[in-house]
């Protein structure tokens, strides 16, 4: 079985990335092995559909969980869809908050929990 | 001819110009366009009686999911990532499409069909004698370049556009983005207004970047020109571009503002002034 989390780069010492569509790196690793890959998400530039083309990424790297900062409608309706679990408060390192998952500190949620164009105003504040 | 409008930063007194040059050349034929789609005041001044209301759309796709052997190829033709094509379902985000219709022409599976979607209107009148055309977008909508379209479409199929005596007046949206581009698009001049503020000054540099990009010639109006500095003034100095008014901070044309009277109409000797713009517009404009 394979999860997804959100990153800041591409290796589980990495920060998680709060931000699901415009996250830098999606990290697929197998939470028993810890063997991964890190994809690079391109979607970062996209001035919209940020979420929507995330999803569809994500959606086809056979994840069953995905673990995130904050998630938007757009692409918890794509997760939701294709079958797959979100869940979101995930921070620190990847390594960590798989940890944590693993030892069932964190539930799916049932919704998204931030609205269209979070990631955008998220970026601004940060400069 | 047409002149548009616009400004860059918002608030700068746009519809304040717009409205108040329109009102001051009666003999001319004017058309008013209140292009601000996302936020239509100029009705607020001119109180025009709306004759037609035009309900705009925009096709967005609909998918057979019977046809539908999930390729891909809708999502991957979308520049805006309206469609999402997962292994056993395809899912449209109808607020994100642009209405292209690229992916009903591609799909090999012939799935996709196009459904309108109404993201505005758009409202046609008059008002004392001006022709008076305004877009209003519904609430959450994110795209006003098409109804703004269809806005000018409108103006200019009421032919008072293409007589040369007559004046179309465009109240542009703020900004610089595409419902901006739309909006000044065809001009014959456009009109910057801005305030002698750092914001003011900052944001008419964009604009102008913009219509030297679009060819359109232009000039500086300078709205409550007796606040502020002189930066605006120096900027338009150095690269050659007309002032062709200026507008004190007056708390008498703010009350007439916040009571919805165009300046003209309490203040007569504005006329005057809005004339000579009109004329040194007229002047600038290649012959």
């Amino acid at each position: 079985m394979k999860i997804g989390i959100t990153a800041k780069g591409d290796n589980l010492d990495s920060e998680v990335d709060p931000r699901f569509g415009r996250c830098k790196y999606f990290i697929i690793v197998d939470p028993d092995t810890l063997e991964f890959e890190a994809i690079e998400n391109f979607s970062i530039e996209a001035s919209g559909g940020a979420g929507v083309q995330s999803g569809q990424l994500v959606a086809t790297k056979e994840v069953e969980v995905i673990l995130t900062g904050n998630i938007g409608p757009n692409a918890f309706q794509i997760l939701q869809s294709a079958g797959i679990k979100t869940i979101t408060g995930a921070s620190g390192k990847v390594r960590e908050a798989i940890e944590k998952y693993k030892k069932g500190g964190f539930k799916p949620v049932e919704g998204s929990n931030v609205n269209s164009k979070f990631g955008v105003l998220e970026e601004k504040n940060r400069r | 001819m047409m002149i548009s409008i616009a400004s860059g930063k918002g608030g700068t007194g746009k519809t304040t110009v717009a409205v108040n040059l329109a009102l001051s050349i009666p003999e001319r034929g004017v058309q008013f366009l209140d292009c601000d789609v996302e936020e239509p005041n100029a009705s607020i001044f001119l109180k025009p009686r709306i004759e037609e209301t035009v309900s705009v759309s925009i096709p967005v796709p609909r998918i057979d999911q019977e046809k539908c052997d999930f390729c891909g190829e809708c999502a991957k033709i979308c520049a805006y990532h309206a469609l999402a094509v997962l292994p056993k379902k395809v899912l449209v985000f109808p607020h994100l499409c642009h209405g292209c219709g690229g992916c009903s022409l591609l799909c090999p599976q012939g799935a996709i069909t196009e459904q309108d979607r109404e993201i505005g209107r758009v409202e046609i009148g008059h008002s004392n004698g001006i022709e008076f055309i305004q877009g209003k977008l519904n609430v959450g909508e994110a795209m006003p370049t098409p109804l703004i379209r269809v806005i000018k479409e409108k103006a200019r199929r009421r032919g008072r556009w293409t007589n040369p005596a007559s004046v179309t007046v465009i109240d542009a949206p703020p900004g610089t983005s595409c419902s901006v581009i739309e909006a000044i698009k065809g001009s014959d001049f456009c009109i910057l207004v801005t305030e002698p503020t750092p914001f003011g000054l900052n944001d008419l540099i964009l604009a102008v970047e913009v219509l030297k990009k679009l060819q359109v010639s232009f000039g500086v109006v300078i709205n409550r020109s007796s606040m502020g500095d002189y930066r605006v003034d120096s900027y338009c100095q150095e690269n050659h571009i007309p002032i062709l008014l200026r507008i004190p901070f007056d708390r008498e044309i703010a009350t007439l503002y916040s009571q919805g009277i165009p300046i003209v109409q309490e203040k007569k000797e504005y006329i005057e002034d809005f004339r000579q713009m009109m004329d040194y517009i007229q002047e600038l404009l290649p012959t």
